[in-house]
């Protein structure tokens, strides 16, 4: 038995991250009597700390360790600042909505940190394994968070139907590994990938393996024909919930979908590309057309999240490194666009009724000029509307996709944002020039948040006019990568 | 002797055949004697309850009483068998099966002295583990298939309980098993040669004291007795249960505590070997005596702990059951794991090397 | 047929059955039970492939523990099996056609056609010593460490998500919750107080008497 001990330095990240969360949960029962607030604060220093040791230790190599389960690379570290960064803004809106609306405990932020974690696990996860336990450590403490507010018959609901069918699409997704583990006997991404380019593979099975993989992610993200659950989930959650479920899981999902299909499988990418073509059509119609006929903002939000999915999967189809690239941007913008279009409805959900419909956002130009036009900005991100960052995202994945020769693909893609730009561009309409029922100027939650949305979507305006410097940054990750 | 046998008997029979029949012999070979250890320790219990409340105990039936469980037996099978009319027939007349079948399987791993075992296997402990965790079936099928609230509130407290105490149960074995390093039963005792301060007993002390604790409450003993509880649900799992059908239970409940015995012996108390070991001069003069006896006496002594514990403490409130359980023992045991760890890792102790 | 051939029929057809049975029959409680059943034959089918560590643990682990607290919680349970069983008859046939399908599909690809004796040639028997318990456990601490541990870290996240989820602490006044430390800690002096009371003298009894 020659045993070495492992390389722990590139996980220090990830180590850290379980200690401290550890450390919050034992904290949380002996403060939480005395100092309501300390878990929340301990929960953000806790990611500062993370998100330190992550920039502290930047790598551009590909550092595996763990006998191969795990991997670092620039990828994942950008992933993972993401992650952090937009973590952090999560905690700060929900800290404020829980105390308005009067729930929650300090096992959200404890659940929330064990979400993350799981999400950091799935970015540098190499092997299938790893990857699954990583998805489940993050999907198991979603379920959970919804639940959470227990005295909420709909978030209840929400959660068991997210749980239901995510254990389903666990199902299928684990189903899929064992064929392509039967196929290859193997389970890191490298050795799968050298197997699969021998030729040597029995191709029927991994292309089956390859199907019940894709649609356990599709299911995962949340993908046409799998997205039955996304609209209920994101609507019966608590806002504060669904902030945390519409933004960095899709991070985490991106690098679940690149370390299985690019790195795992780039040798079979005409089995996977035709798959992510029927589920991105599908997604981009759904995603634009259903949501059209939404009242609720978290409804409307979830269906566009599916379009966006759609979006993101474009760049997967190209099957060039440029494509994965245009992704993983659109994807982190998508994260951060997100951040605040629901951070928006808790920012101005003052007392315990939710600001979450449409008519709620009626006239709130005169009711709250400054707010209105972040949300604006928001909106027009989101649709694509020039000079936002949401343009460029669009932008580049259809470029991508064009470049590798999906023209009608890009047709679709351009169609269905245009139609999606129409429920976009009703939010602003509402919040313009519709007339209010009541006229009383409405005031934020408080300043914090306020300022962060204004701050986050400033930016959104910001990178839209100086993108080259975010882009190059998700180029040069997928490029440093591979 | 039963490889002699086989090797005979396939002389003129089916291989298969022939295996099958040892197998036969072997199991009854096992299974007789332990039949037979229940149903006088029923008589002990009644005679050593008896004596430590200044009574006689049965005294009638036979020189002295010793026939007593004879007669018991006698008049178990010719009672009547009461099938409750809202009953689940089927599982109701399974049940007592499930109860015994897992009693009884147990026993075929466990050595009664060196070689001395029906089957050998490398995984011993676990095996006992497992099959002991499905007696609770038994329990839990009679308890819901009665249609009766008493029996249903004794299947309930006996799951939950059965449950609480086996991971404590489980992590005192962990322990013996990071000492031996080792599953197998046969080998675990081969460890603790060397003498009554070489047995597990001294290093392991708290597990010795929580494995037995959880062995009581496994086998559903006094003072953790509570899904039969004749106080507060008349009898608990098997209210409605007569005859022959309501013995097997018994037959189980004693077996199951034989077992437990077996196991602490060998687990703790060095199995077969002799307490003189390594004493000079009482270690020749008691070499005649084979395994059997001295694991005979060492479970002797702990099934008069069973019977003592039973006369001498009161029943535990269910939820005060319940912190023992979990409060008390889980942690507990996991400690010890750790402590031993370490104790392994810096090799520390006569114990460890 | 080989006796160990004929075991693996055995309990291959009992686990089939049992599990057959437990989606038909309409008792949640006796569901649990061929579930039960299914988990033991299975188990029966893994020491039969020699991974005796893999089916002991399958019994000690589902059988002895998850499925009877699973079993504890369906006896309480009073399912309306009416509503349950609504939509049943209704939705057989298509729900037979896609288990047919799902089925035959399953056959064609990893059935024996692709992993046969042929493409897969049968193992060779373990030797008689080996011990399965150090097979598995020497990969699980040294290869698989990372997902060791996260394994644990995802029970961990169970354990909180159901403790967070279920716990509902009662204020003291609804319930009366037994502090064993502080009953262990006691003194007599927090329970007892000796108090010295001057005699009761009672003058006028006294009077009464020299009346009379």
């Amino acid at each position: 038995m020659n045993f070495v001990i492992p390389n722990f330095a590139p996980a220090i990240p990830e180590i850290a991250l379980l200690i401290l969360a550890s450390v919050v949960l034992i904290g949380d029962t002996i403060w939480s009597k005395r100092c309501q607030n300390a878990t929340y604060y301990a929960t953000q220093l806790s990611l500062i700390i993370v998100g330190w040791l992550i920039v502290d230790s930047f790598t551009v190599h590909q550092i595996v360790t763990f006998d191969g389960s795990f991997v670092r690379d620039t990828l994942s570290d950008v992933l993972k600042i993401f992650t952090v960064l937009i973590a952090l803004g999560i905690f700060l809106f929900a800290r404020t909505s829980m105390q308005e609306k009067k729930y929650g405990s300090g096992e959200f932020y404890v659940l929330g940190l064990f979400a993350i974690l799981g999400m950091f696990v799935m970015i540098s996860a190499y092997n299938l394994i790893t990857l699954y336990l990583g998805l489940e450590i993050m999907s198991l403490s979603l379920y959970a968070i919804i639940a959470l507010h227990r005295n909420s018959g709909v978030a209840v609901e929400a959660a068991s139907k997210y749980f239901v069918l995510g254990a389903l699409a666990t199902g299928m997704l684990l189903y899929g590994f064992s064929m392509i583990y039967g196929a290859t006997g193997e389970i890191n991404f490298d050795k799968i990938a050298a197997v699969i380019a021998t030729g040597q593979v029995d191709h029927t099975v991994l292309a089956f393996g390859v199907v019940f993989v894709v649609i356990g992610l599709i299911f995962k993200m949340g993908g046409a024909p799998f997205h039955m659950w996304v609209p209920d989930v994101y609507h019966g959650a608590p806002t504060a919930v669904t902030l945390f479920l519409g933004t960095i899981p899709k991070i985490a999902a991106f690098a679940m979908v690149y370390r299985l299909m690019v790195e795992a499988m780039p040798g079979l990418l005409k089995d996977w590309q035709q798959l992510l073509i029927i589920v991105t059509v599908l997604s981009l119609i759904v995603g634009s057309i259903v949501a059209i006929a939404q009242d609720n903002l978290k409804r409307m939000l979830a269906y566009s999240g599916i379009g966006h999915v759609g979006f993101i999967l474009l760049g997967f189809i190209a099957g060039t490194f440029d494509g994965f690239a245009s992704a993983m941007y659109y994807v982190l913008v998508y994260a951060i666009t997100g951040l605040v279009g629901f951070g928006m409805m808790i920012v101005l959900g003052k007392g315990r009724q939710e600001f979450d419909r449409i008519d709620d956002f009626k006239g709130l130009n005169a009711r709250n000029p400054w707010l209105a036009l972040m949300m604006l900005f928001a909106m027009f991100s989101m649709a694509g509307v020039p000079p936002f960052i949401g343009f460029f995202a669009k932008l580049m994945v259809i470029e991508e996709v064009v470049k590798a020769g999906f023209v009608w693909l890009a047709v679709v893609a351009v169609i269905t944002a245009v139609i999606s730009a129409f429920y976009y561009l009703r939010v602003v309409k509402v919040m313009y020039f519709d007339v209010p029922e009541d006229t009383t100027p409405i005031k934020a939650v408080n300043r914090t948040t306020q300022w962060t949305a204004s701050f986050v979507a400033i930016a959104l305006l910001v990178f839209g006019l100086i993108p080259s410097g975010f882009i190059n940054l998700c180029y040069n990750a997928v490029a440093l990568t591979h | 002797m039963f490889n002699a046998l086989q090797n005979w008997l396939s002389s003129f029979l089916y291989d298969w055949l022939a295996i099958l029949i040892t197998l036969l012999l072997q199991a009854v070979a096992v299974i007789l004697p332990v039949m037979l250890a229940v149903a006088w320790l029923t008589f002990a219990e009644r005679k050593v309850i008896g004596y430590m409340q200044v009574r006689m105990g049965p005294n009638r039936v036979g020189p002295a009483g010793w026939l007593q469980p004879i007669a018991d037996a006698l008049k178990l099978i010719m009672k009547e068998i009461v099938l409750p009319a809202q009953s689940n027939i089927y599982l109701f007349v399974i049940a007592p099966v499930l109860a015994i079948a897992p009693a009884v399987a147990a026993w075929a791993v466990i050595p009664f002295d060196d070689g001395v075992v029906v089957a050998d296997i490398d995984a011993g402990v676990l095996y006992v583990l497992s099959v002991a965790s499905i007696a609770v079936y038994g329990i839990v099928v009679s308890g819901w298939a009665s249609n009766s609230k008493y029996a249903f509130l004794g299947a309930l407290r006996a799951s939950a309980q059965k449950i609480s105490y086996e991971i404590a149960m489980g992590f005192a074995l962990v322990t013996v098993l990071m000492v031996a390093d080792t599953m197998n039963l046969t080998k675990i005792v081969e460890h603790q040669q060397g003498g009554f301060w070489h047995w597990y007993w001294i290093p392991l002390l708290p597990m010795f004291v929580v494995y037995f604790i959880s062995g009581l409450a496994e086998t559903n003993r006094a003072p953790f007795d509570v899904a039969e509880g004749e106080s507060e649900i008349v009898a608990g799992f098997h209210v409605e249960y007569s005859g022959m059908a309501f013995a097997v239970f018994f037959l189980a409940e004693y077996a199951m505590m034989i077992l437990i015995s077996f196991m602490t012996a060998i687990m703790f108390m060095g199995g077969w070997l002799s307490p003189f070991e390594g004493i000079p001069g009482l270690e020749t003069l008691f070499a005649w005596v084979p395994g059997i006896v001295w694991i005979s006496l060492k479970v002797a002594f702990l099934l008069f702990l069973f019977l003592w514990f039973r006369a001498t403490f009161p029943r535990y409130r269910y939820d005060q059951i319940m912190r023992l359980g979990w409060k008390v023992l889980i942690p507990l045991t996991i400690v010890w794991v750790f402590v031993v760890g370490l104790m392994q890792y810096f090799k520390l102790g006569p114990w460890f090397n | 047929m080989t006796f160990e051939t004929f075991i693996f029929y055995l309990l291959g057809f009992i686990a089939a059955a049992s599990g057959l049975m437990m989606i038909t029959v309409k008792n949640p409680v006796k569901a649990a039970l061929w579930l039960v059943l299914a988990f033991i034959a299975t188990a029966g089918l893994w020491i039969l492939a020699q991974a005796e560590f893999l089916g002991l643990v399958l019994i000690l682990v589902y059988v002895g523990a998850v499925m009877v607290l699973f079993l504890f919680v369906v006896m309480m349970l009073d399912i309306n099996l009416v509503v349950l069983k609504e939509g049943f008859t209704r939705y057989l046939p298509i729900g037979a056609v896609a288990a047919l399908a799902t089925f035959a599909l399953i056959y064609m690809v990893v059935g024996p056609d692709r992993f046969g004796l042929q493409a897969f040639p049968a193992p060779t028997p373990l030797p008689a010593d080996a011990s399965n318990t150090k097979m598995i456990a020497v990969p699980l601490y040294t290869t698989h460490v990372y997902a060791f541990i996260l394994a644990a870290v995802l029970l961990l996240v169970g354990i909180v998500a159901a403790i967070s989820l279920t716990l509902r602490r009662r204020p003291p006044k609804e319930v009366q919750y037994q502090d064993i430390d502080a009953q262990v800690k006691v003194q007599a002096k927090d329970r007892f107080e000796m108090i010295k009371m001057a005699p009761v003298v009672e003058p006028e009894i006294k009077k009464e008497e020299k009346e009379e």
